[in-house]
């Protein structure tokens, strides 16, 4: 079952790629994105990562393809914007990617992935930390939570076999800082383009 | 497969009864495919109802308020039938595509706009454990899967080829993209006081008594409550939000070039939608499937995991309680929509930017804050209880079968209060 439904997923994220890949209109483009991204959410949700999921969806789909198909009524001269590509252009890129996907289908193909899945096995068995709502039904919002803060359920509290030797020494870090410093920089740059912009209007009117 | 927790329990339960069953009838998937199958037929019919009754619903209240009748032929006196008349002239209506338009999404966006609501009630809880998927994060997954309901719009109003309905949708994008950062910070109010994102521990912190529900927790969940209300009117498009449609304006907005089942796809996403952000307001404010008052709510509370048929009944109960709230709340949206006069683009925007926003920060902080005061000016939690009791409640019962999610759920959520 996890197996079909990863192959109709799956699928549904390469088709939207390709189509945004052989698409003419800009807003076709943007649709195919859809359907790849709320593809990715949907893998996403299928690996019991929930939160993530929804994050995709909430900033890749929701957000970000909507600002985008609203730039392009905003700015485009005729009423189907279409990008046509020279024989160079299309050779270019062409290349590029098909580059790109060897040198990724190298690198996937090199690894031993039974070999990997056993090793991951020894180190983190497959099993969620248990009390509240186990992690591994997809319920990830607590773990998480706590992540950010720097407890990490899997690593800092979690006893191995119920015994206290996987206890580490040293605690994690969190990633709360990190995140504010992240925020700090986003909320920066929209002040700061909403002030070019503006100001550019100003200069104009006078 | 744990992707459906509650459905891995109707799973079980189908498992068990069905064993019995050869192979080749009964695959080891079986179970689980049949109560998807239920789940997803559930769903589509709490897509479909609303929408049949609320658009009699907004016939009939409209037609009071200015002083008409309404239907009244239709199926007896009051109209009854009056949904499924229309339902029945839409679909033979012939299925029109704009020469001009883009024949691919132009089609494609009226599903776009259904599916997002439908996926939407995945998650959404009817009563107590009665919910498709119980997630930890289910008002976050719900509001992301909610926001892709714009997304049918902007592209339905661009691709008809029509100038109405280009208008339509950057109106509409405009207000979205706008409306949904106060609609994130307000619905954050609930998850601070509830301490969880999880619709059923949200409404697992209000029993008890009205004066449990998260709206009277304190003042500024109270304000919090309207600032919801106004802004899932907005991202309804509801009047007086209802900018991207605006009839007197653009004609008919982004569905200026639908006809037949096409058009009528908006609508029935557009009550759906209604019915769901009423839902999801009753759930985060107005104590979900609690009744408020104490004595039914304690005695649904004791009967929880005691005997099969007094625990469907209560739970049957709860979603009775929980659709008559949000339908209550879909009456004032109608009520509004038919008193209050259409805003401006520039208003709309003003009352996002300048005022919803600042008021949802101020109530974020306040809520943040609150606690605090409360606990070191008065040593209290709340208002009602004092510090280390989270809400005056009788504790649910140890059941007899901790194989049952929900009590154990509701177990946890006393130990971690």
């Amino acid at each position: 079952m996890e197996q079909v439904l990863f192959a109709i997923y799956a699928i549904a994220a390469c088709g939207g790629a390709l189509g945004v890949v052989f698409s003419q209109s800009v807003v076709r483009m943007a649709f195919w994105l859809v359907v790849s991204l709320g593809a990715t959410a949907g893998l996403f949700f299928l690996l019991n990562a929930d939160f993530v999921g929804a994050t995709q969806l909430l900033i890749y789909v929701g957000g970000t393809v909507v600002l985008l198909i609203f730039g392009v009524m905003l700015t485009s001269s005729s009423p189907f914007a279409s990008l046509k590509m020279t024989p160079a252009e299309l050779l270019q890129g062409g290349f590029i990617g098909i580059a790109l996907f060897g040198v990724f289908m190298v690198s996937v193909l090199a690894v031993d992935w039974k070999h990997v899945g056993e090793l991951l096995d020894e180190v983190h068995p497959s099993q969620a930390a248990s009390g509240f709502n186990p992690a591994g039904e997809g319920n990830t919002a607590r773990p998480l939570g706590t992540a950010l803060i720097g407890v990490r359920f899997d690593q800092d509290l979690w006893h191995n076999d119920g015994t206290s030797s996987a206890v580490k020494t040293t605690p994690s870090t969190g990633y709360l800082l990190v995140f504010e410093i992240i925020s700090m920089h986003l909320l920066v740059v929209l002040i700061g383009a909403a002030y070019l912009a503006r100001a550019k209007r100003r200069e104009s009117e006078t | 497969m744990t992707f459906f927790p509650l459905a891995a329990t109707l799973s079980d339960w189908f498992a068990a009864r069905l064993s019995f069953l050869p192979g080749w009838l009964f695959p080891e998937e079986g179970a689980t495919l049949l109560a998807a199958t239920i789940h997803t037929l559930l769903i589509t019919l709490f897509f479909g109802l609303p929408a049949l009754i609320f658009i009699w619903a907004e016939r009939k209240v409209s037609g009071r308020i200015q002083d008409r009748l309404g239907p009244t032929r239709t199926g007896g006196r009051f109209g009854w039938l009056q949904s499924i008349a229309d339902g029945i002239k839409l679909m033979q209506k012939e299925d029109l595509t704009p020469q001009v338009a883009d024949r691919f999404l132009f089609q494609l966006a009226p599903y776009i706009v259904c599916v997002s609501v439908i996926a939407t009630f995945i998650v959404v809880p009817f009563s107590s454990g009665w919910v498709a998927v119980i997630a930890d994060s289910g008002l976050f997954i719900a509001l992301a899967i909610l926001s892709l309901e714009v997304l049918g719009i902007v592209l339905a109003g661009y691709s008809s080829g029509s100038k109405w309905s280009l208008f339509g949708g950057m109106r509409e994008a405009a207000q979205m993209v706008s409306y949904e950062v106060p609609l994130a910070i307000v619905a954050v109010i609930p998850v601070m006081i509830a301490g969880s994102m999880n619709l059923i521990d949200i409404v697992d912190v209000q029993s008890g008594g009205f004066w449990n529900w998260i709206l009277f927790y304190h003042p500024f969940a109270f304000l919090a409550f309207f600032v919801f209300f106004t802004v899932t009117l907005a991202s309804n498009k509801r009047a007086p939000f209802d900018l991207a449609e605006a009839e007197s304006e653009l004609v008919g907005g982004f569905h200026t070039e639908y006809s037949g089942m096409r058009w009528s796809y908006f609508f029935l996403g557009e009550y759906a939608g209604m019915f769901l952000v009423s839902m999801l307001g009753s759930i985060l404010f107005l104590g979900g499937w609690w009744t408020g008052l104490p004595f039914i709510d304690n005695t649904m509370i004791a009967v929880s995991g005691e005997l099969f048929a007094y625990e469907a009944l209560s739970r049957f109960l709860g979603m009775v309680v929980l659709l008559v709230k949000s339908s209550l709340l879909v009456v004032v949206q109608i009520w509004i929509r038919w008193t209050l006069p259409r805003l401006r683009i520039d208003q709309v925007m003003t009352t996002c930017l300048k005022y919803l926003v600042p008021i949802s920060c101020v109530l974020l902080l306040g809520t943040a804050v609150w606690p605090l005061m409360l606990a070191t000016a008065f040593q209290r939690t709340t208002i009602l209880s004092p510090v280390g009791e989270r809400v005056s409640r009788p504790v649910i019962k140890t059941t007899s079968n901790p194989e049952d999610a929900v009590t154990v759920r509701g177990r946890e959520a006393e130990d971690r209060g």
